[in-house]
């Protein structure tokens, strides 16, 4: 009865003018005017996008209530032990330093590989079909998965020739796991990132700029020296930034080259040499050891490693936001082209051509 | 992104051709020193690379030697093939190659597939709000998520999702009932393809988001305000002007992300139920809740055994099979890329 009343009431009423969503004379077009279809896609544009927004802040909520429960100061400080029950194995503090040992092994060898690569990319290439190839290349390994590299590697470093870099077992045979085996594997998915970030600065540094310096009779090393990398040096720290935040993330190079111990084993006598020759484990692969994945199986600490992996990340995201801020406010960062405010790839992706 | 110069001859990037030959003509021998150290390096590099492939594919040779083309095709049980040769005798002359990796391909294709194609719409989706409907505030914020999303670590997204999402999924959605209608043949657990391609397309979204963004918002913007000033309104004219200008980015950013899902392998060992089971579509809801393990997954899970030798020569043989399929999707995602070049946008 209500119902019948209502429509009647609505059919009295006159219908809004036909010519309402195109009616002269409003600038906007307003959603309201859109058809259903048009206004459905809308929706589930804002939808998607504060999903995303959600799924993150879920993901991220979920790992600091998780971490902040279970993460206690003295986890950090205690070497692990291998036992079935919780209170007796240890904290991780061994996996924080294999981290960090493995990821400065691998930026030591990507950072000034990738900058060099760089360099010769985009102000030699010479000949041309060498740089069509290195560009291929790189692409190639930006895209091939961490567990190849790693397959790679163990082939790679079980040569006898390279045994000075892991371990030779009684039998004579190499070992080939050792943190410089990992770390330089590790270089490899680094390497991309460094590349790509350094020379889309490079190719942004306006010709006129090298002019200049030529014309001041400066030769081409110079100037690539004093002149071009002081002025891409942000892009370089936040391509390096990127390229330790993929090495940290990284499990599959750690359990096949690294030997995905819980603890950190030397190898030899020399004090340093002998880590590096040594195998050992970093939080990625502590946290799947303890995962119900791995042997470990103790989730408290697994949850407790992650959140400390999920800080390092979220450091080193800040930082890389920090640089690219820098690229844009630095030294020729007038000069440069593109508009401040948009999404760069560059972070995201290891290669953008 | 930012506008790219043009390879050569533009005003900016590097200096003309003729100032290049001066250069080359007068350069001292530091000069050439310095220019062939760095050729070199990239020489080694591409060594390294072109090493790589060689290296794999003769490690992988005995098995697909043995085996021939059955290798790609099913039959049997891939985990009781695998413990065969692991259990195996150890003399050369007797080693046991019996492989049939169907139910190890067919499960990368499934969790990559799926979970593309279910990120595909998600990201396109996402892509548009953030170009053209997200106010400043929200768009300033989005950007750093996308970030965040892409740099979590793929063991915290395995541990979330053994330790969060398979248990919610094992006791919500897989009755008692749905689980003994299979027992005999498989058992169904919360880690399982669901599960696997939902984290999976979570991993891949920020890769595709970035880069239809990074295209949407190089769409010369003339076209878009030609469609808007014949009366189009703007989903219409992203629609039918923007996303088609974007669309040889769309399948590069596709391109990309499959290779990330066929490399993905922590994550997948930990979520994807790890048995070399064979889901069946025919088994209707069922199918979804079955559990796989792609290649990359199986690589890690067998990688203790890599000592018993025709194990290593199999696992290898995986691995050459992602490597041809990696490379594969870079050319495809080359040529895909081809059109956009043309509009000076860049995927």
């Amino acid at each position: 009865m209500a119902s019948a009343q209502q429509a009647l009431a609505a059919s009295a009423t006159p219908a809004r003018p036909p010519t309402a969503a195109v009616r002269p004379g409003r600038g906007r077009d307003s959603v309201k005017a859109w058809p259903v279809v048009d206004r459905i896609a809308f929706g589930l544009c804002w939808a998607v996008g504060i999903g995303l927004c959600l799924v993150t802040a879920a993901i991220v909520l979920f790992m600091a209530v998780k971490g902040v429960a279970y993460l206690k100061p003295s986890l950090l400080i205690e070497h692990p032990s291998p036992s079935q029950d919780q209170a007796g194995s240890g904290g991780f503090l061994d996996p924080i330093e294999g981290t960090l040992l493995l990821t400065a092994v691998g930026i030591a060898i990507a950072a000034p590989v990738g900058v060099g690569l760089a360099i010769w990319m985009s102000e030699y290439q010479r000949p041309a079909w060498l740089a069509r190839a290195v560009e291929s290349g790189v692409e190639m390994i930006s895209g091939a998965p961490s567990v190849l590299l790693a397959m790679f590697g163990l082939v790679l470093f079980a040569r006898p020739a390279l045994a000075f870099l892991s371990q030779t077992s009684a039998g004579g045979s190499v070992y080939g796991k050792s943190f410089l085996t990992a770390g330089a594997m590790m270089s490899l998915i680094a390497l991309p990132l460094v590349v790509a970030s350094t020379r889309e600065a490079l190719l942004q540094v306006p010709a006129h700029v090298r002019e200049a310096s030529y014309a001041l009779g400066k030769t081409k090393a110079t100037t690539i020296r004093k002149v071009l990398l002081p002025s891409v040096r942000p892009s370089i720290a936040s391509g390096v930034t990127l390229g330790i935040g993929r090495i940290v993330g990284d499990t599959a190079i750690v359990v096949i080259l690294l030997g995905a111990t819980i603890r950190t084993e030397g190898a030899g006598g020399a004090p340093v040499l002998s880590v590096l020759r040594g195998t050992g484990g970093t939080l990625t692969s502590y946290v799947r050891y303890n995962s119900p994945a791995g042997e470990g199986n103790a989730h408290e600490k697994a949850y407790a490693a992650a959140f400390v992996l999920l800080l390092m990340v979220l450091g080193l995201n800040l930082l890389v936001m920090r640089f690219s801020s820098g690229e844009a406010t630095g030294k020729l960062g007038r000069m440069r082209m593109g508009k401040p405010g948009r999404m760069r790839v560059v972070g995201i992706l290891p290669w953008t051509r | 992104m930012h506008q790219a110069p043009a390879s050569t001859g533009s005003p900016v990037g590097r200096p003309g051709a003729a100032l290049r030959r001066i250069f080359a003509r007068g350069a001292g021998p530091a000069e050439r020193r310095t220019e062939w150290m760095l050729r070199t390096l990239a020489a080694g590099v591409l060594v390294v690379i072109a090493g790589m492939a060689i290296t794999v594919f003769s490690k992988a040779w005995p098995s697909f030697a043995h085996n021939g083309l059955a290798w790609f095709g099913g039959g049997g049980d891939v985990d009781t093939q695998l413990r065969e040769m692991i259990n195996g005798p150890k003399d050369p002359a007797h080693y046991v190659y019996q492989f049939k990796a169907w139910p190890l391909i067919w499960a990368t294709i499934l969790t990559s597939g799926l979970a593309v194609v279910l990120g595909m719409v998600v990201s396109i989706f996402a892509a548009v709000f953030i170009v053209e409907f997200a106010p400043a505030q929200v768009r300033r914020a989005i950007d750093p998520v996308i970030r965040l999303l892409a740099g979590v670590p793929s063991v915290v997204y395995g541990l979330v999702g053994i330790l969060a999402i398979a248990p919610w999924v094992e006791h919500n959605l897989i009755s008692t009932g749905r689980k003994r209608s299979v027992e005999y043949v498989v058992q169904l657990t919360g880690a399982n393809l669901s599960v696997a391609i939902l984290i999976l397309t979570v991993m891949i979204v920020p890769i595709m988001v970035a880069i239809v963004v990074s295209a949407l918002e190089t769409v010369p913007a003339s076209w878009t305000e030609g469609s808007a000033a014949l009366g189009v309104n703007r989903w219409r004219t992203t629609w039918r002007v923007s996303l088609r200008t974007a669309r040889p980015a769309i399948v590069a950013a596709a391109v990309l992300a499959t290779a990330r899902a066929l490399g993905e392998s922590i994550m997948l060992s930990m979520v994807s139920g790890s048995r070399g089971f064979s889901p069946n579509p025919l088994d209707g809801v069922t199918f979804f809740f079955e559990p796989v393990r792609p290649l990359a997954a199986t690589i890690i899970d067998y990688i203790d055994s890599i000592t018993v030798v025709p194990v290593e020569q199999t696992l290898y043989a995986m691995a050459a099979v992602l490597l041809v399929s990696c490379a594969l999707l870079s050319l495809a995602g080359w040529a895909a890329k081809q059109p956009v070049k043309r509009y000076g946008i860049r995927a």
